[in-house]
């Protein structure tokens, strides 16, 4: 299914938020996310199912003022 | 040292941790300023960089208080979103909540700001809020459960200085046990003093450090500003006076 991931259209076949961060290589990284600009909790990442469509953002810490 | 929410700080300065040269200037210019406290951002990792990974072993190696931001933010629900995730990140409640109502002022939105404070509020959260230095505004922040205001003294990155002095003493006396932390828009450290001396407890700044010649040294001194206008704070200032009045006595004088 098609899905957008920090604002890039992408394919997907991972069923969960969970199982996306896998793919993407942010398995064991620091990351919070977020899909449809609803924050997910890391606990409850394995427990969201996605949908075609959904928009997921992925953040890290980074420098700021 | 100020005291934020209960937790007393290693230092009035609180410095941000963008637009360094180099992660090594920035380490170096922390360490000369003794900042207790580090402002930092969340944002979108770019295709498996992991400079999210090495920023955050950058902050956790200088050994201060990190206090997230909401950066760019234009509105309550993107403001909350971003303060969720900042927790969860940085593992703290602080945050440093940035509404922006004006992209070429980056002035706050007050509405949005009192809004995005309430509810933050009430999720545990310990809000920082980048505002104006109204008066009204500052009100209603402490009635959504802030206990500490962050006026600014110009827009960010500008180092205009303490624009509205006026406004900025008013604020400080209005409420004077309410901490306050003048957050952006200084340049030199002599405005950090003059900040200091008008007994504000703490300054948040970044661009004036990050982009000077010599960031570490620039750090330094603002370190060293603060200091003299916290001493000159607590020393008691003499009140100004029109007329001069001999410092030399008059008595004694030798008639010539």
């Amino acid at each position: 299914m098609k899905i957008t991931v920090n604002g890039e259209t992408r394919e997907t076949a991972s069923k969960t938020l969970g199982a996306l961060l896998l793919e993407l290589g942010h398995g064991d990284a620091r990351v919070a996310t977020a899909v449809n600009e609803a924050f997910v909790p890391a606990a409850a990442r394995d427990g969201l199912h996605l949908a075609a469509g959904d928009r997921v953002e992925i953040v890290t810490p980074r420098q700021g003022g | 040292m100020p005291v934020f929410y209960g937790t007393e700080v290693a230092s009035p300065l609180m410095l941000g941790t963008a637009q360094y040269p180099s992660p090594a200037v920035l380490a170096e210019a922390f360490r000369r300023s003794g900042a207790g406290v580090a402002t930092v951002s969340v944002r979108r990792e770019a295709g498996g960089e992991r400079a999210g990974q090495d920023f955050w072993r950058l902050i956790a190696g200088l050994g201060v208080r990190v206090l997230p931001n909401t950066a760019g933010c234009h509105s309550v629900r993107e403001a909350i979103t971003t303060a969720r995730m900042a927790r969860e990140l940085f593992e703290t409640d602080w945050i440093k909540l940035e509404v922006i109502g004006n992209t070429d002022t980056l002035q706050p939105d007050p509405f949005g700001l009192v809004e995005a404070a309430r509810l933050l509020v009430a999720e545990g959260f310990k809000v920082f809020p980048y505002m104006t230095e109204d008066l009204v505004l500052a009100d209603r922040l402490l009635q959504a459960g802030c206990e500490v205001l962050m006026p600014w003294g110009a827009p960010i990155g500008t180092g205009l200085g303490l624009l509205n002095p006026y406004g900025l003493r008013s604020l400080r006396a209005h409420f004077p046990d309410v901490p306050m932390v003048i957050d952006a828009g200084l340049g030199l450290p002599s405005q950090a003093a003059a900040a200091m001396e008008m007994g504000f407890d703490a300054v948040l700044l970044n661009t004036a450090v990050a982009k000077a010649g010599e960031p570490a040294a620039m750090a330094e001194g603002f370190a060293k500003a603060l200091e003299a206008g916290r001493l000159a704070r607590g020393a008691g200032p003499m009140p100004p006076r029109d007329m001069a009045a001999p410092s030399t006595p008059v008595m004694g004088k030798a008639f010539l």
